[in-house]
Parts: C-alpha cells; structure tokens; sequence
C-alpha cells in the first residue's frame, strides 16, 4: 500500500470487562456475542426439528400420534418454516459467523458499536422467546403456514388466527429490530474497521458474503416489518390493507376492498432476499473452507466477488417467481421468469470455480472439508431445481407440491445447514482452542449427509406425480398412489435417523469443549487474519496494542518457490528483484 | 493412498440419483389437456440440467479422488482463467436460453385464452368447490361476496337479470365436455385456494376480492380428482372435488339437469322456526364449511340422514347416531372419528341453547321429505326450457372438431 494508515480501532481505547456478568452474559466481546447467538439459535433449531419429525410421522403414518391433530399439523409446518428461515438459518449465518468472523477476518478489535451489538443478541432471544410464547397463548401458534398468507392468516378457518399470528408478527418484529442492529454493525465494521493492507479486493470470501448479505437484509426485511405492521393493524383495529370484502366460516367480515397480493408482493420482496441472506454467507464460508483444505487458492477470486454482488442485486427483482400462481398480472411471468434465469448464471459459476478449485489442489479430506464437498453437491441440486420453478411455465404443475418443497430445502435447508456445520468444524479450535472429535464428526456427517440426500432427493419425484404439500392427510386420496405412501415411509424413517444423529454433534461439542485434544493456533494451515491472532481463543480485543498488516490476499496456497503450501495475509510479499 | 471415502460417496450419490431417475415409478401424470408444451420445457429442462449435474457430480469425486493430499506436494498456482471463465459464462448463458425460450413461448399460450373458449366459474370457499355456468344468455350474472348469504352461495346480485340463468353447481363434481377449451375463472368467498387437477397441469390461485383465470382443453373423456393446492386452513387437506371429461352429449344432458339461479331461489325450503334458527347458528359457527345438508362429502360427514342412523367408526366399532353421539361430536370431535375422515375440526364454541337449537336443525334434515324439493318444477323446466332456445355455452359450440 502506499499509504499506511492507522486503522481506527487502534486508536480508540478498549474497556475490558470487570465483572464475570459483564464478560460472559451482557458481554459486549464479539466472540461471545457470536456463541450466544449460535446456542440460542441450535436451540431454537432443535425445536424446528423435532416438529419436523413429528409432522414425518403424520404424513408417513398417520394415526400413530393420535394427539396430533390437523390444527398441529399446521401449527408445526409454520412454526418449523419460520424457525428455520429466520431463527436458525438467518441468526446462525449473520449473527454467529457473522460476529465471530468479521472482527476477526478483517483485524479488527471488536464491532465498531460493541453495545449495540450485545443489544442485537438481547433483542433477538427476545424475539424467539416471543415466538415460543406462542405456544401458550389461547389457539396455540399459527398455523398459517410460514408465508403467513392473508386472509386465512387472521380468519377463523385457521389454527391461532386470533393470538398465535399476533406473537407471530410481533416477534418477527423484533427479529428485525435485532437484525437491522447487527446488520449495521457488520457493514460500519467492514467498511471502517478493515486493518491496514486489507484492502475490500483481499478480503476472504467468507467476509463478502456477510457483507451483501446484510445489505440484502437491511433492504428487504423492511418490507416484512411493514407487512407484518399492517396485517397487526387488519387483525386488530380493523383495517382492510390485505383483506378484501370475505365471508369467513359463513360470517361476514367488516373487510372490504383490501389486496391479499399485496402481502404477497411485499413478502417475497423480503422472502426472495432472505434466500441469499441465507445464502451468500454459506457461499463464502464454502469458498474460503474448499480453499483451505485442498490447499488451493479459490479459483478465480474476483469472478467470485462479482457473482456475489450480481446476486445480490438480482436478488431484489426475482421476487414474484414465487408467485406465478398467484393470480397476478400474467405478463410479470415474462420478467420474472427471464430475471430469475439471469441469476442461475452467477450462481452457476460459483459451482463451477469451487469444483475447478479442486483441479490439481492437494485436498486434505478433513471435516469441514467433508461438508464443503456436500454442500456443493446438494447445491447442485437445489440449484437446478431453481431452474425448473423459475421457469414460469414449468412452476405451473409443479409449484405448491412436494418438489417445491424439497428444492427448498435441498438449496436452502441442507445446503447452508451443511455450510454451519462445516463453518463449526473449522473454526471451533479458534473459538474455544480445543479440537472437535475427528471420527464423531465424519460419522456425524456420513449420517446427516446421505440421510438428508435420501430424504429430499425422492423427494422431488413426489411432486412429479402431483402430492400436493401442506396436506395433513393424505390416505382418502384417489390421487396417492401406493407406492407414493412407501416412499414416504422411507423419507420418514431416514429423517428420525437424521434427527437422532445430531445427538452426535452436540455430544462433540460439549465433549470437546472440555476433553477435546488442545488446538494449535493454526490447525488448518489456513492464511486469513483469525488464524493470526496472538493467543487461541483470542482474548477480548484480539490483538495485541498493533493491529496486524495484511500484504495479501488470503488465499495464498501452494505458491510456487515458497517453503510452505500457504502464506498467512500478515506475511511481507518479497521485493520483486 | 489412502482411500478418500467421501469420494466414492460422490460417486455412488450422482449415480444412485441417476439410476433412481430411471428405475422411479413416480413421473408426471398421463397428460390429460393440450399442455404439451409445459411437458416438453420440463423435458428440456430436465436433459439440460441432468448433464449438468452428472458431469460436475462425477468431476468432483474424481478430483476429490485424484487429488488427494500428499506431504510436501503443491497445488497448482492459478488465480483465474480468464478463457475458461468466460467459456464457462458463455456454455452457461446458453444453456439458460434454450430453457427458457420455450417456457416463454408456452407461457405466452398459457395467458391467452382461445376466443372459442367457454367460461367456467369455479367458487371456492372452505372447503368445497362449487360451480357457475353462465347459462343460456352466456352472460355471468354480477356477484359479490357481499350479496353472499346461506340462500345465496355465489353473492350472485339480486335483480341482476344476467344471473337468472346462471347455473350453479354445489355438490363438488362438474363436468365438461372433452376438446372444448375452457377458460376457468376463479372466485373465492373467503380465503387464498387454489384449484387443480394434476393430470391438466395447469392451475391459478382463486383469490378473495379478484377474479383470477387459466385455461385448457381437456383431451381424455376420464374422472379427476380436484385438489387444492395453496394452503386455506385447516380442512386445506380435504377440499377436494371430482371433475368429469364427458363427452358433449353428457354434458349437455347432464348440464339440463343442474338447477339455475332463479331455481335454486323458487325451489328454497321453508323450514321450521326452530330449524331454522339452529340452520342460522350452524352457519355462523362456520360448521357448513366442513358438513353438507345434501348428503355430499366434504371435509367432515354430511348432517344428511344422520340422526338415529348408525356409522362405522374408524377404530373399527359401529355407533348409533343418537343424541349422546351427536352432542359428543360436536363438544369433543376428536373422541370418535368417523371412517374415513381425519380429526380436522376444532371443538364447536356453543352455548346449550345454541347446542340444542344445531340439533333441532339436523333432526329434520332427511333425505325423503327433501326429495320434493330437488324436483321442483319451476328448477327443471326453466334450465332445460331456457337451454334449448337460446344460444348457451353448451350451443355456442361449433362442431368443427375433426
């Protein structure tokens, strides 16, 4: 660089905690802040999992839960689609790995608003508190399904129409008073807090996808505040934003002359989005964790970057491919259709530089490592089955059935669910200085990644022959063939093994954490900032009194006329002679 | 060389998925209407987007493979290949576009009804379907789910002489007849449904407030199953239908039997005070939405005939429908289902005066003293009388079919 300047946080002075309230539970440490947010959000994600086998068992054989009535049923696929979206996969992604690497990754001391960043924690449990409120109000949650659809969100054909959507909405929220403070803390970090030499083009993959990602979120989750202000005003003060003149149940409602697709435009502004908030972290930690392990620099880095913001922009006006058969305006199945198509271009060569990543790289088949690999098979497929729904004409037969769902969850349950266990695997010995249980962890993944592979794979083909999703009872069905019902049987029985076997990875991780084997500072022989830091676990405020220099970028393996396959970003790159 | 077993599993993954493919039992449907068009994108799509996946699939386990760690070895050193990536980008784009313009083409059908087409009125509300012909003027009489009313299932407008002729159709089956395009138009009384039949493919959202369409022509003379597609509560499960591709002498006999608008009004029943006030409480109790009065079966058992009558339980035991078992059914649902139905409803929130006023309204819903009702005269002589003189979607129907 030409000029050196001092970064910012190396000027401002850093208060350390005296009390162990302050340092471990109102802590203001990123790091800290980062595990609060992971445990919060497994166990909230426990929860979502364990309605998810209870809504297998129904559909594979009903009448085994007796107490598992329709009004369950529902109540289970909303609650656990909204937990995963929002509660898990978002929180994990952005408020996890994006608290504990962005700091670190982009050397700094701590977030550039350590309080509001502790406040977004707070705030956020109190939203899932809020949300499993839901469980004890009268009615029970809702059961309106996770898009949460007016009007039989708030009429009375639907399980918790009355109080379980207003803990709903109200919770959602508060997750978005969390976000929005999160959000903005890592954007301010990344564009102010960046080390000397960390220039936006060195930064790791991993840091860009955080960084469009919360764009992304600052963007769209505003449109779902409103929806979800909006439909708390129809519900209780009887405005008709969403509700047209209905009679619901044989009782007509004072609603009249309110647009039910005007919901659904301003939730799939948000919920598009959502997909590569969701998405785009799972992207970088998958590039940086393939870079590593197969000691390889990621191929074609600034094509990576590019297919990262292209998506992110494109992002913003794909929204209503989930909506072609809504009964909007049938010409924006034109545009729609045309601009989702774009973005499989980005995406796609995204797969394509991380398999070429592997081309004569030198591949440590290591846990995380493991988990990368099916992350980009499962996104192979996920991803083309996007190709499949966004194109208008071929969503028509196929959208609300069973391949609907399990594209999603293929591209947007497995794959950066995969992406958190492979992000876990690789940076727990930074974070608690202890190493995983290496043989726990490849069971661990032979078991979650096949058992998921055998659950959605089939999955799709059930929506082939026509099942339609969100049915609670299917067995009084001409249209279900026999065949259909073995199917599901099968999916059944390999998810209870999937849910079971996440007992695997939690007994690692406590385990670990006091038994584990000791972890070196830098186990993965990896070149970002977080694998420099002077002590491991870093401390609070992570560095000593100098911040690090960064001369590189972080993806220097394998460099031909070196000793080591890798050179840390903190390494002088030598005089050209 | 130590085996690396994750690629062996890439290996077997890609190719199980592939043999699954061609070994499954489980593909679209017989086609049913003219969507071939859809079914060709999806073949298109599907080639496509196998290669794609086979072959980046099998390149992963074999690098993975290839590949494999070795102390002291290098990787190759290439940041970027600004050849490849852009042959990639190109191969991609390319790709993309030959998905697509067919999609756009058939899409571009899919929003354009034939001008030859009838239209066809299917009203949802939870949970049934119902029907609405135009009738002989071939004009749809105005409607509005504020004129709806429990004498009045469509909100067809009072005094609107359009709707007179309308032929409305409420017991869940509708028939058509076969190489007719049809346009359907989709109303809903109270919540987001979506109406569909697998084997045409096609299908649109029925939204409260808006009038939604798509069309087809069905090609196959066969029974189909109507489902609902988009999530509307709790009986969303059980909101089903039958259609039936007859052929155009059925259908035209069959559509001379179906009762008009201003049959449906003469023909009305004049029930009891009593009965009429439980009829009253039942409606507002939303209890219609999942029991018929006509003996049709909806989403819950039909209160036709069910008083004093016995039932099969699905536990195996039969039960006497007495008072006991009625006022059970309605208090605790879930303690007795019967046959062939799921535990949808929810505990009906009465007073034992509205109890009792329900039950005074079922006691008298028997299927002989109805049947008068159903052969009303003024109901057949007008829609078969007004059917044969003027022209009606049935007439409109030019026989230029080879």
């Amino acid at each position: 660089m030409a000029t050196v300047e001092v970064p910012y946080q190396e000027t401002v002075p850093l208060h350390h905690p005296k009390t162990w309230i302050g340092k471990y539970i109102f802590s203001q440490d990123h790091k800290i802040i980062a595990v609060q947010y992971g445990v919060t959000a497994m166990a909230v994600g426990l929860v979502a999992l364990i309605l998810s086998e209870f809504m297998r068992i129904q559909i594979a054989f009903p009448g085994v839960l007796p107490f598992f009535t329709a009004d369950h049923y529902y109540q289970a696929i909303t609650m656990h689609g909204m937990i995963m979206v929002i509660y898990l996969l978002t929180a994990f992604l952005l408020g996890a790995f994006g608290n504990f690497c962005v700091p670190l990754m982009c050397g700094a001391r701590d977030m550039v608003f350590p309080f509001v960043n502790m406040l977004s924690y707070w705030v956020y449990l109190l939203s899932v508190i809020i949300l499993m409120v839901s469980y004890f109000v009268p009615g029970g949650p809702t059961g309106a399904g996770w898009t949460l659809y007016p009007p039989q969100t708030i009429t009375a054909g639907t399980p918790g129409f009355d109080w379980g959507i207003a803990t709903m909405l109200i919770s959602l929220a508060v997750f978005i008073v969390a976000f929005t403070m999160g959000g903005l803390n890592y954007i301010t970090t990344i564009l102010q807090a960046r080390t000397r030499g960390l220039t936006l083009m060195r930064m790791p993959l991993t840091v860009w996808g955080i960084f469009i990602a919360t764009f992304l979120g600052l963007i769209a989750f505003p449109a779902l505040f409103v929806s979800a202000v909006m439909m708390l005003l129809d519900n209780f003060l009887g405005t008709s934003f969403f509700m047209p003149a209905i009679v619901s149940l044989g009782q007509k409602l004072e609603y009249s002359g309110g647009q039910p697709l005007l919901f659904q435009h301003l939730f799939w502004f948000f919920g598009h989005p959502e997909v590569y908030i969701v998405a785009l972290p799972a992207f970088g930690v998958i590039s940086d964790l393939i870079s590593v392990h197969a000691r390889k620099n990621i191929f074609g880095y600034r094509m990576m970057v590019w297919a990262i913001v292209a998506i992110g922009v494109l992002s913003l006006i794909v929204w209503a491919h989930h909506m072609y058969v809504a009964g909007m305006h049938p010409s924006f199945g034109f545009f729609f259709a045309t601009t989702t198509l774009i973005i499989a271009v980005p995406t796609a060569l995204k797969v394509y530089n991380w398999i070429l990543t592997l081309w004569r790289a030198n591949i440590r088949i290591t846990v995380p490592m493991l988990f990368a690999l099916a992350f980009v098979l499962t996104f192979i497929v996920g991803g083309i089955t996007g190709l499949f729904l966004g194109n208008v004409i071929i969503d028509i037969p196929l959208s609300d059935t069973y391949f609907v769902v399990a594209h999603f969850h293929m591209v947007m349950g497995v794959s950066p669910i995969l992406a958190i266990f492979g992000g876990i695997y690789h940076w727990y010995p930074k974070l608690t200085g202890r190493m995983l249980n290496d043989t726990i962890g490849r069971v661990h993944f032979y078991f979650t990644f096949i058992g998921t592979y055998a659950i959605y794979f089939p999955m799709h083909y059930l929506g082939f022959i026509g099942v339609p999703r969100r049915y609670y009872h299917t067995e009084i069905a001409d249209f279900y063939p026999l065949a259909a019902h073995n199917l599901n049987k099968f999916i059944t029985i390999a998810a209870l093994i999937v849910g079971v076997s996440q007992i695997l990875f939690i007994y690692n991780l406590v385990h670990s954490y006091f038994k584990g084997k000791k972890a070196p500072a830098n186990p993965w022989g990896a070149n970002s900032l977080e694998w420099c830091t002077p002590e491991t676990p870093p401390r609070h405020g992570n560095w000593e009194d100098r911040l690090p220099t960064v001369h590189r970028w972080a993806y220097d393996f394998g460099v031909p006329g070196e000793e080591k396959d890798h050179i840390p970003q903190t390494v002088p790159r030598r005089k050209a002679s | 060389m130590r085996i690396a077993y994750i690629a062996v599993i890439l290996f077997l993954v890609t190719l199980g998925s592939v043999v699954f493919n061609f070994t499954t039992p489980f593909h679209f449907d017989a086609i049913g209407s003219n969507w071939n068009l859809i079914d060709i994108t999806v073949y298109i799509t599907f080639v496509i987007c196998g290669v794609a996946f086979v072959v980046l699939g099998l390149l992963m386990a074999w690098w993975v493979y290839k590949f494999q760690y070795q102390e002291g070895k290098f990787a190759e050193y290439e940041p970027e290949n600004a050849k490849l990536e852009s042959r990639l980008t190109i191969i991609t784009t390319i790709g993309v576009v030959v998905m697509l313009a067919p999609g756009l083409v058939a899409w571009n059908d899919y929003i354009r009804p034939p001008s030859d087409a009838y239209e066809l009125e299917v009203y949802s509300k939870q949970w049934k379907w119902s029907y609405r012909f135009p009738g002989a003027d071939g004009v749809f009489g105005a409607a509005h789910n504020k004129y709806v009313e429990f004498e009045n299932p469509f909100g067809m407008k009072p005094g609107d002489p359009y709707g007179e002729d309308d032929i409305l159709i409420t017991s869940g089956t509708v028939k058509i007849p076969v190489d007719r395009p049809v346009k359907v138009l989709l109303r809903s009384e109270d919540v987001l449904h979506d109406f569909w039949v697998p084997a045409i493919r096609a299908k649109m959202d029925a939204v409260p407030g808006m009038v939604t369409y798509f069309w087809f022509e069905p090609i196959v003379e066969r029974v189909y199953e109507v489902l609902c597609a988009e999530l509307c509560g709790r009986g969303h499960h059980s909101m089903r239908g039958e259609m039936h591709v007859v052929s155009m002498d059925e259908y035209r006999t069959w559509l001379n039997d179906q009762v008009t608008w201003a049959g449906l009004k003469a023909g009305a029943v004049p029930l009891s005070p009593e009965a009429a006030q439980g009829r009253d409480i039942a409606n507002d109790k939303g209890c219609f939405a999942c029991h018929s009065t006509d003996g049709s079966v909806e989403t819950g058992p039909s209160w036709l005939d069910i008083w004093g009558g016995t039932v099969e339980l699905d536990n195996g035991t039969t039960r006497v429908r007495d008072e006991a078992y009625i006022r059970k059914s309605i208090l605790d649902p879930h303690a007795e289902i019967v046959l062939g139905f799921s535990a949808t409803m929810t505990p009906a929130d009465v007073t034992e005066e509205e109890l009792q006023s329900i039950m005074d309204f079922i006691k008298v819903l028997k299927s002989e003293p109805a049947e008068p009702e159903i052969e009303d005269e003024a109901t057949s002589v007008e829609s078969s009388s007004d059917v044969e003189t003027t022209p009606s979607p049935t007439e409109q129907q030019p026989q230029e079919n080879p």
